[in-house]
């Protein structure tokens, strides 16, 4: 698309964090993806509801741009992004935490959160090793703090317990100056313990940072979010406050599988 | 590790020798009095080709090892490095050589090396696994078929001969022990470079990159331009590699760069260990000694000398099949086994 960088911007400072419109995928002729068309405005915390096969993780992918969508497209803070690489959308502010941990087991947790941070500043090429008060290497190890990683800085990834790996997946998508998070069903397979520390970092997180999150537990969904869409054969279904939806019949039907959701 | 090394904080001067561990000043110590107790064949065919094959196989340890990227094109792109060191400098081709002095002629060769080797790995980053060795193989193989058939530039079949190397400072790099250190310099900074770097934020991307791509790219890394960088980096290093192997033979024709050779690269990476930057010297010296003396082994057992290739084939078969490292494996199995107490099998307390 031969657009002009002044078209791309919106004039405006107060855009939406994210604008989807007629957002499809296809795969083949499986349409995972089917006209979405959805805002979330700055500093909104949206869940994503659905159950499986609903097309949540392929929306997480369009708009991060693993998978670029058939049609439509993905405005971010104003920008249209619909054309640009993973890394270009990510270098604007966009996280987001993949459902199964997808971490780089070769190395510590430390390099992994200092990839992370090197990530979206200068320098990705450069061949000088960082200096030991390196802004970088002391921002990586506050957000190793922040996640309660400290003593496993120098684990290798492939050593650490699942829960742990959970944990740097939340430090990996905080680090930089994160805008907006897309987090994949952070809570899947936590103990009790570590779903109440997660759902306390992520109440606690900065207000200016929005986010997505796609979690089954609707407990832990409507704890964390404003707003939720349910979503149903690639199709919005949905969309509303957590106290409508959670009362709204036709979601407990579809979603709570009838006879569950009569509390 | 940390991504800063704590122990750099180490305050000493720099000329202290006491702060090197003794295994490596042993080693130094050896290899720096080598040229003063081994004969000139030693000295320059063992020694220096050892030197010489395992840097162009560091360049394939780097890409392979850390960025897990298996690049056939290593040697092809020595080749290229020392095809130019002739057709810029002097060779007995004067038709084709420009003559230029060896200061303009060498940089200019590592310079046309690394793009040449930069291009190709531009081919052979969309693919992986081993699409990434077909098409690096079909490079090499196709750049060896140009030297064969060119004659204007490359002179074909026989290639350039009498390529030496120079002489400066009042020191003939041509002679034995002159070129063994310059060859050990060269290996020693390769080595230095590739461990630095692999901690450096380019070298840890790169690992990044190795352990999954699409993570780097969700973190705002261009994953493409990393492993590009990475072949230009590594292209580097063969080349400079390509600049000393011409002037150990003084020639250099497409049997240099034909896929038997780059083939023995990744033998020599493989069998060494690409885990460490240390295995592709230890690989050489094997590659090396086996290639040199499996023949005369053979001939006072009584066999026939035609066999060597399969004795050097199963010297590389058995440190394969004990070790999926190669050497380095070997020995890291080695030393974890003389640290657990041998009746309990418990770790020992050091």
């Amino acid at each position: 698309m031969a657009e002009t960088v002044a078209s791309r911007l919106s004039a405006t400072g107060t855009a939406n964090a994210l604008e989807l419109r007629g957002v499809s995928r296809f795969f083949g002729a499986l349409a995972a993806l089917q006209d979405i068309t959805m805002t979330v405005a700055p500093g909104e915390r949206r869940a994503v509801l659905g159950s499986n096969g609903a097309g949540k993780t392929t929306l997480f992918n369009c708009i991060t741009g693993d998978f670029p969508p058939t049609a439509g497209s993905i405005r971010l803070f104003g920008e249209d992004v619909t054309e640009f690489p993973p890394y270009e959308r990510i270098r604007r502010g966009l996280r987001r935490t993949y459902q199964i941990s997808l971490l780089f087991t070769g190395l510590s947790v430390e390099d992994n959160v200092y990839l992370a941070c090197r990530g979206v500043s200068r320098g990705r090429f450069s061949l000088l090793r960082p200096r030991r008060d390196d802004a970088l290497v002391t921002t990586a190890r506050d957000l190793i703090e922040a996640v309660h990683l400290t003593p496993a800085r120098e684990t290798l990834v492939a050593n650490l317990s699942y829960g742990q790996q959970r944990q740097l997946e939340i430090a990996l998508a905080l680090a930089g100056a994160p805008r907006f998070i897309l987090f994949d069903e952070p809570a899947a397979g936590l103990s009790p313990t570590e779903r109440r520390e997660l759902i306390e970092i992520l109440t606690s997180l900065p207000d200016h940072i929005g986010y997505m999150i796609i979690e089954h537990d609707m407990d832990v969904a409507l704890r964390v979010a404003e707003k939720v869409t349910m979503m149903h054969n690639g199709k919005i279904f949905k969309e509303g406050l957590p106290q409508e939806i959670e009362e709204d019949e036709e979601v407990q039907q579809l979603y709570l599988g009838g006879g569950h959701g009569g509390h | 590790m940390a991504v800063t090394d704590e122990r750099e904080a180490f305050q000493s001067p720099w000329w202290d020798v006491s702060r090197i561990p003794l295994h490596l000043f042993v080693v130094g110590v050896v290899l720096l009095i080598i040229p003063l107790i081994a004969n000139d064949f030693i000295v320059r065919q063992i020694f220096s080709y050892a030197f010489i094959l395992g840097t162009i196989a560091l360049s394939l340890m780097f890409l392979a090892g850390y960025g897990n990227m298996v690049s056939l094109v290593q040697m092809t792109v020595a080749g290229v490095a020392a095809y130019m060191t002739a057709i810029f400098g002097t060779s007995a081709i004067d038709t084709i050589s420009l003559g230029w002095p060896w200061w303009v002629a060498v940089p200019l060769a590592i310079i046309v090396a690394t793009i040449f080797g930069t291009l190709s790995g531009a081919l052979a980053v969309r693919t992986e696994g081993i699409y990434t060795i077909m098409i690096t193989l079909a490079i090499a193989a196709a750049m060896f078929y140009l030297v064969r058939q060119n004659y204007t530039l490359f002179n074909g079949f026989s290639g350039l001969n009498q390529v030496n190397a120079p002489v400066f400072w009042g020191v003939n790099w041509r002679d034995p022990a002159p070129f063994y250190y310059l060859s050990l310099l060269i290996a020693a900074l390769a080595y230095g470079l590739v461990r630095y770097v692999s901690r450096a934020p380019f070298g840890l991307a790169l690992q990044g990159v190795r352990d999954n791509a699409r993570r780097m790219a969700a973190l705002g890394f261009n994953v493409t331009a990393h492993r590009i960088a990475a072949y230009a980096f590594a292209s580097f290093i063969a080349g400079t590699a390509g600049v000393l192997l011409v002037w150990l033979n003084g020639q250099v024709s497409p049997g240099t760069i034909a896929v038997g050779p780059a083939i023995d690269i990744l033998i020599i990476a493989v069998v060494g260990g690409i885990s460490h930057p240390i295995g592709p010297f230890l690989g050489a010296i094997l590659y090396v000694l086996l290639r040199t003396f499996a023949l005369d082994v053979l001939v006072s057992l009584g066999l026939s000398g035609e066999r060597f290739q399969l004795l050097i084939g199963l010297g590389f078969l058995a440190v394969v099949f004990f070790s999926s490292d190669g050497l380095l494996g070997l020995w890291s199995r080695f030393r974890e086994r003389a640290r657990r107490d041998p009746v309990t099998g418990e770790r020992r307390e050091e």
